[in-house]
Formats: structure tokens, C-alpha cells, sequence
């Protein structure tokens, strides 16, 4: 009765730490027919991010669905030793990552179907200098952050605007430090990544799409024939 | 009820029609279910091809690998090995290798690509053990006229150092060699033939 | 021609099939004038067939073990060819099978088809919608997401609600402390073996019980009252095959391009049919910021919450869900009304209706919100002051709810209702 009425309370305590932490979302530039972009994307997450991020339920040789030849993959992004059927995991063990980051950092398969690919967009783009935490950074969507800005040297550094009444919107970041990207060429690098993390979180969307429509086709067919078959039966009742 | 007014004919177009428009549906229900059930995309990968580096082996020796769940066994065979193979074939059930049990470019003398290393899967074509290496030549137990090649524990099945199997044994056929090319001179890959896979 | 006649034969002194089908379909004598709402009988059964179809094949390629059944979902969805197919056609069909059984049984509400002579039709029925809630319930844990595993967690934990034995009852269910792997391997033997046979059988009755007593109709007439004296064969009846096997046909394929749509545009369905943390493993240490059940139980879930305590129990609130529920199989007994259809029913019926539909959707909207989604009466007001204004909108919902069935003797009763005619109506 007591574990009851504890998840009850968290279940109606919830919101109230939703709200807290609600950051508006950027609308991320996903378009899954952009092959280029989820390439570039595919060859971002190689260099930044699949050192700690695993995604496991994925495999290499999947990257030739977003048109990636083979040897292409072999040369670029596959680790060495392993297969092209092989799924992304990550070279660190799970014991070591832990004790250096805390927590073990999650796989990113679906993370664009569980977080939304509008924060990752947004997250990624809203990290901040930030002394009282243990890696020196926090984010404006993810309050007290475990993970250090990978892209700093990218993006620049930038601090918590105190002047910002609100403390979000445009105006809550102020930059203190350039990085090698200008903001226009960060945010298409953000949104390359974005892209194609919201491909891995379901292959097969562009497929079902495109089935679909031969799916709906053929209803509407049968429907008319059925239809037709319906009406010329019922002249029978009157 | 009007029954003397019925169009029979129109009726009988439009379950003819229903009828056909119902059995694409069938199959077109059909074949996500089918499909389902070929080898998934781990299982693909689990049996993709592998690359054997074969530059290390001893001539004489042999090296398994596995393929699909499968010991492959590769041989380099020794120049008297190779001279061994044309001097069993009154002994052999298949000396020509007729049967299909091996890509049309290994129907040759050596059943191979080059004459010096055998590829062959290795299970007994008989009910699927997995014979013993047997080079010995001459080995007592195996009758001393044995020439070399591979002996089946389970049931007796003698194969030479080409998977020929040798008459009046269980195994019906030769050992089967799996696809295979040689990637460089000294990598071969075991389980594909063109250049694509 | 008369090859198959031979064959027919043969089999009709062996088995009954040729009766059977005259019984069931081809002179199976049907209303003529079965309307819109006629249609859904026929579609919860496709989506039973499909459920049990995909269900097959899911199982093929799921590992019911916790450790291994998240990325076996996953793996559904990538590695197998067509998998991503057959599961959101399982998902979507799990939220489909109840838009369709709760329009069925409005239908029933409609035209008063729950009544005298179909008591036992409405009751079987009514299992099955208890079993389909159990069915939906333990497929539910097994994608072994946040959603799936906090879902459960909270569910399983109402039964220890019940007094006395509560807590051992929970314990019971779980087989654990906690929801786990034994948790989850059983809800796997209940959901894709158990339930479905159970489910299997209760329809059968359901449409044996049907057919012995023939279907109602919009205009609530019994048909059976006049008869063709030669034939003998109801005169507003016609024959279920050909007339109503090529109009479900139709419905079937609108039905089918409005699945489809959902199946392949839009699978989760704005994450009311697929949630977005029920694609984060389940985690034992973490609850979700915001959990709610699926849509098809929020109503349920509604009334659990706007139910108070009372002295420290949660117990009051889990009776009122389960009778909630319950509460329907006493409607044949409720409705005192001369007239079954609500063409003929009095204006104070049809009022009640309304409102009944109208707490039934507030309610199954405010389950799947946060209580504070109305935020707080100020804090001033007498005995409101800080209290959720969602919370005291459901409470009110709730008692309308059960106003609906526990009046309805009285109401009835006293309201008006107009002559019903002789035959169906056009």
C-alpha cells in the first residue's frame, strides 16, 4: 500500500518537475529524403560522438540505405576489426564510462523518437560555461547536464546572459568565446546531426511511407469495387 | 423482391472483380508475414562472408574456419598431395565431380581455384558429421593403402584430399565447396564468388 | 460442379458445415435497415484476426526476458524484414480494437440492444471488453519500456489497495517486489496464449448467443414478430450472406485505409497509440517525469484519481474503477424505458446519454493530463482554495458516470417515449 501510494504522489509531484525544466524547442530541420545532409550527419556522429555514444541497435551496413556505398563505409566510419554487419557499439566498456562520466552515456538509437528530434536540435545547440558543475558546463534544456560540450571548439563558448529577464528565448546565451564555426554553419552542423539521429531511430520510415501510398491506392480500388458490388446487391431490398 | 429484374452478368463482373481485388490483397498481406520469417538482417550478417588470411599455413596443414555455423576447412597441400589426388580416381565414387556439390569453377582435377589450397565445408554428406583429418598416408587403422583425405567417425566415409568420397562408403556424394574467391594472394574469402558481395 | 457437391456431401454426414453456414450466414435473417453504427461488430473481429496474425509472427522474433526484450522490439523493427510493418500493425491495432469495441458497445447504448431478449449477448460481450483490458494491459509491459514497466508498476500496485490481502495479492501478481523478468516473462504466457484463448471462445458465444436470439436494429422492432407465413422467414430479415457480407465489405475497406493511414503515417500517433518514453528501456531506479496510461483506459484511470482517500486507503478509488466498469453489465436491468431505441426514447434519456458521452470523453482526456493541467482555484475560495481545478472537474465527471447508471431505473421510468411501428423503418 505504501509503494502505492508513493508512486502516486510522484505520478501527481511529476508535472511539477516537468514544467520546471521546459526550455522552448527549436524546431529541427529534419528531411530524411536529404541524403547528403544525413551523410554529413553520419560523418559527424563518427567523429564527436560515437566515441561515447553507442548505437546498438543499428548496423554499418544499414548506412547504405542513405547512400553510402560499401567501401565508403569501410573507409569512413567503421571502426577497425569490425564487420559491416556489425551494430554501432562503442570501443569503451561500460565499467570504465561510468566511473568517468558518472553515468554510462545512453545509446542514442531511438533517442530521437523518446526525447523528440527538436531537443536534440536545441539541446545541442544550448550548452553554456558554467563553473559550479563538474564538467564546466551546463544546458539550457538539460538542467545540470552529465555531459561536457563535445563541440566547444566548434561552436565557441558561450556564458548565461544575466541581463535576460527570462532567462530563455534568444536572448539567454551571450558568447564569450568564437569557435571555428560561424552560428549559421553550427546550427547546419547541428541540424545534419539531428537529421540523421532522427534516421536511426527508425530506418524504415521512408520506406513505410513510400508504401503506404501504394497500400491507400489499392484500398481505394478495393473500395470502389466493393462499393459497386454493395450497391448493385442492395437493389434487391426494398 | 424483384428477382426476375437481377443482372446476372453484371453481379458475376463485379464478384469476379471483388474476388481478384480480394486475392491481391491476400497476397499482398502475405508478404510482410512471409518475408518475416527469411534470415534477418543479423542473421545475414552472423553468415556474411569472411576473409581468411591463408599466406600462414603450412603446406600440409589445415586451418577450419567457420562459415554460417559451419566448419570450412582449407588445406594447402603439398606438391605430393596434389600428384596423390590423380591416382585415386578408380577408387572414387565421383572422380569428374558431376554431382553439383561444388561451384562451376571448382569442377577441376583439385576441386579448387588454385590447385595448392582445398576449400571445402566440412560436413560428411552423408548425415552431417564432421569427418577427421586424416593426411597420414598409409595410416594402419585406415588400411594401410589409405591415401590421405578424410575420415568420418560416425559411419566410416572416407573422402581424399579433393572432399572426392571414395566408393562402396555411406556418403553418396563429394564434400561440398562453398563459394569463394581469393581477395588478394594471400586472403581468401569464404562464402561469396562475385565481385559485388 | 458435382465434384464439389460430392465432397460437400460427404463432409455434411460427417459435420454439420453446410447447416452451419445456413445458420450463421447465408440464412442468418438480419434487420434490413442496420445503419453506420452496424459495422463495428464485424471490424473488432478483422482486428482480433489481425492482433492474433501479427501476434504470431511478433512472436517469432520477441524475447520475453528483461534483459533481452527492449532491443528485441528494436530488433523487430530493424533486422527483420517487414518486422517494423508487423508491429505497428499490432500496436495500432491494440488502440484500434478499442475505438472499434467502444463505438460497438455505444451502438448497444444507441439502440438499446443490451435488453431483453440479449441480456447474456451484452454480458459475454462485456467479458470480452474485460478481457481485452487485460489482453491490452500485459502486451502493454511487454515492449519493457519507462511507459510499459512504470504502467504496470502503478496497475499491479492497485490491487494492494485491497484490504487484507492486498499487498500479497500484488506480490502474487508480480512474483516479485518489483515488476521484473518473472513479471514479464508471465504477462507473456497470459498475453499471447491465456487471454487470447479465453478471448477466442467468449466471441464465439458471443455470436451464438447472438444468432439465437437475432440482432436488434436501429429502430429497437423486434423482426421476429412478423413473419412471412409461407416461408416463415422474418419479413423486414434478409439474408446475412450476400447483403451484409458485401456491405461490411465496404466498411471493412474504409476501415482498412484509415489503419493504413495511421500504420503508415503516423504510427505513434501523436504518442497516443506509441509513447515517446516508452522508447527508453525500462528502468527500475527512474520513474518517467509524466506517466499515464494508454488513451483506452484514461476514463478508468480518471475516476481511480478523483476518488479521495479515505482513512488512508486508496481502496475507494480502485472499487470505483472496478465498478466503473463493472456497472455496465447491469444495464438490461437498469433500463425501465417501454422502448429499446433512443428514436423512440424520451428527451431525458437522450440528456443523459449526452452526458454520459460528453464526463466519458472529459474524463478519458483529463487521464492522460497531469492533475494540474487546469491549474488551482485560488487560494481564498472556502474549501477549494488549492485545489486542482482538473481534480474537482473529474470528480463531478465521475458522479455524473455513475448518475448515469444508478438513476436510470428512475429516469426511465418516468420519461416519455413515442409509439414504435410495426416494421423497421426505411
Amino acid at each position: 500500500m505504501k509503494s502505492f501510494v508513493l508512486i502516486l504522489a510522484a505520478l501527481l509531484a511529476g508535472p511539477a518537475i516537468a514544467s520546471s525544466g521546459h526550455y522552448p524547442l527549436e524546431k529541427a530541420p529534419v528531411d530524411l529524403a536529404n541524403t547528403v545532409s544525413l551523410q554529413r550527419g553520419a560523418a559527424t556522429f563518427g567523429s564527436y560522438c560515437s566515441g561515447c555514444h553507442s548505437l546498438g541497435y543499428m548496423r554499418y551496413s544499414r548506412l547504405t540505405d542513405i547512400g553510402l556505398t560499401e567501401a565508403q563505409i569501410k573507409q569512413t566510419l567503421l571502426p577497425a576489426g569490425a564487420k559491416l554487419g556489425d551494430t554501432m557499439g562503442i570501443p569503451m566498456r561500460p565499467e570504465d564510462s561510468k566511473a568517468w562520466f558518472g553515468v554510462r552515456p545512453p545509446d542514442l538509437s531511438v533517442e530521437a523518437r523518446s526525447r523528440g528530434a527538436d531537443w536534440i536540435y536545441t539541446y545541442l545547440r544550448t550548452f553554456y560555461r558554467d563553473d559550479t558543475r563538474p564538467t564546466g558546463w551546463n544546458n539550457l534544456v538539460y538542467e545540470k547536464v552529465g555531459m561536457p560540450h563535445v563541440l566547444f571548439t566548434l561552436q565557441g563558448e558561450y556564458a548565461l546572459n544575466h541581463e535576460s529577464a527570462e532567462g530563455h528565448g534568444a536572448g539567454a546565451l551571450i558568447k564569450v568565446k568564437d569557435g571555428q564555426l560561424s552560428p549559421a554553419e553550427y546550427d547546419a552542423l547541428i541540424g545534419d546531426l539531428t537529421n540523421y539521429l532522427a534516421w536511426v531511430s527508425e530506418p524504415a520510415q521512408a520506406s513505410r511511407v513510400r508504401m503506404g501510398f501504394f497500400v491507400i491506392g489499392f484500398l481505394l480500388i478495393m473500395l470502389v469495387v466493393a462499393y459497386a458490388l454493395k450497391k448493385e446487391y442492395w437493389r434487391d431490398i426494398h | 423482391m424483384s428477382q426476375d429484374q437481377v443482372d446476372t452478368s453484371k453481379r458475376r463482373f463485379l464478384l469476379a472483380a471483388t474476388g481478384a481485388v480480394g486475392g491481391v490483397a491476400a497476397a499482398g498481406v502475405a508478404i510482410p508475414f512471409v518475408g518475416s520469417m527469411l534470415p534477418s538482417a543479423k542473421a545475414k550478417a552472423a553468415g556474411a562472408p569472411i576473409e581468411v588470411d591463408v599466406s600462414k599455413l603450412e603446406p600440409g596443414a589445415q586451418l577450419t574456419v567457420e562459415w554460417r555455423g559451419k566448419p570450412v576447412w582449407i588445406v594447402r597441400r603439398t606438391p605430393e598431395m596434389i600428384a596423390q589426388l590423380d591416382q585415386n580416381a578408380d577408387k572414387l565414387s565421383d572422380p569428374g565431380s558431376e554431382a553439383q556439390q561444388q561451384p562451376e569453377y571448382c569442377k577441376n582435377k583439385t576441386r579448387s581455384l588454385k590447385p595448392e589450397y582445398l576449400v571445402v565445408v566440412g560436413v560428411c554428406t552423408h548425415l552431417g558429421c564432421s569427418p577427421t583429418f586424416r593426411a597420414d598416408k598409409g595410416a594402419a587403422d585406415l588400411g594401410g593403402d589409405w591415401p590421405g583425405g578424410y575420415y568420418c567417425p560416425c559411419h566410416g566415409s572416407r573422402f581424399d584430399l579433393a572432399g572426392r568420397v571414395f566408393k562402396n562408403v555411406p556418403a553418396p556424394v563429394n564434400l561440398v565447396v562453398p563459394p569463394h574467391r581469393y581477395v588478394s594472394d594471400a586472403v581468401l574469402l569464404v562464402g561469396a564468388d562475385s565481385k559485388e558481395s | 460442379m458435382s465434384q464439389v457437391e460430392a465432397v460437400r456431401g460427404w463432409i455434411d454426414q460427417r459435420f454439420p458445415l453446410t447447416a452451419m453456414w445456413k445458420e450463421h450466414i447465408s440464412e442468418y435473417y438480419a434487420p434490413k435497415n442496420f445503419n453506420f453504427w452496424y459495422y463495428f461488430g464485424s471490424l473488432a473481429l478483422l482486428v482480433l484476426v489481425l492482433q492474433i496474425l501479427t501476434g504470431i509472427f511478433l512472436t517469432m522474433n520477441y524475447k520475453p526476458d528483461a534483459a533481452n526484450a527492449f532491443a528485441s522490439v528494436e530488433y523487430i523493427m530493424r533486422d527483420v524484414s517487414f518486422g517494423w510493418l508487423i508491429r505497428y500493425m499490432h500496436s495500432t491495432g491494440a488502440s484500434m480494437f478499442f475505438v472499434v469495441v467502444y463505438l460497438h458497445m455505444f451502438r448497444a447504448l444507441l439502440y438499446g440492444s443490451f435488453r431483453a431478449p440479449r441480456e447474456l449477448v451484452w454480458l459475454v460481450g462485456l467479458g470480452i471488453y474485460l478481457g481485452l483490458m487485460a489482453e491490452a494491459f500485459m502486451g502493454y509491459l511487454l515492449p519493457w519500456g519507462q511507459m510499459s514497466y512504470w504502467g504496470a508498476q502503478v496497475i499491479v500496485n492497485l490491487f494492494s489497495a485491497v484490504p487484507f490481502v492486498g499487498p500479497d495479492l500484488s506480490l502474487w501478481i508480480r512474483g516479485d517486489y518489483v515488476v521484473s523478468d518473472a513479471t514479464l516473462n508471465r504477462f507473456f504466457a497470459f498475453h499471447v496464449i491465456a487471454l487470447p484463448i479465453v478471448l477466442l471462445g467468449l466471441v464465439v458465444v458471443h455470436i451464438i448467443a447472438l444468432h439465437e436470439v437475432g440482432s436488434n436494429n436501429p429502430d429497437g422492432v423486434d423482426i421476429k414478430k412478423i413473419k412471412d407465413p409461407a416461408t416463415g422467414i422474418p419479413k423486414d430479415g434478409i439474408p446475412f450472406h450476400p447483403y451484409y457480407t458485401v456491405k461490411d465489405l465496404v466498411g471493412v475497406s474504409v476501415f482498412l485505409i484509415l489503419f493504413s493511414a495511421i500504420i503508415f503515417f503516423a504510427p505513434e500517433m501523436g504518442g497516443y497509440f506509441l509513447e515517446a518514453n516508452n522508447f527508453i528501456p525500462a528502468d527500475p531506479l527512474k520513474t518517467p517525469e509524466h506517466i499515464a496510461p494508454v488513451w483506452y483506459f484514461t476514463p478508468y484511470y480518471s475516476i481511480l484519481r478523483a476518488v479521495p482517500p479515505l482513512f488512508g486507503s486508496q481502496f475507494p478509488g480502485v472499487a470505483a474503477m472496478g465498478a466503473a466498469v463493472v456497472i455496465f453489465a447491469a444495464l438490461p436491468w437498469l433500463d425501465r424505458s417501454p422502448v429499446r431505441s433512443i428514436r423512440y426514447k424520451g428527451p431525458v434519456f437522450k440528456r443523459w446519454l449526452a452526458a454520459f458521452v460528453v464526463v466519458f470523453v472529459i474524463l478519458g482526456y483529463l487521464g492522460i493530463k497531469p492533475t494540474g493541467v487546469w491549474g488551482t482555484f485560488p487560494a481564498g475560495l472556502p474549501l477549494l482554495g488549492g485545489a486542482p481545478v482538473a481534480t474537482l472537474v473529474a470528480q463531478v465527471c465521475t458522479l455524473v458516470y455513475f448518475a448515469f447508471f444508478l438513476l436510470m431505473p428512475w429516469y426511465t421510468a418516468r420519461d416519455t417515449f413515442k409509439p414504435v411501428p410495426e416494421r423497421v423503418t426505411a
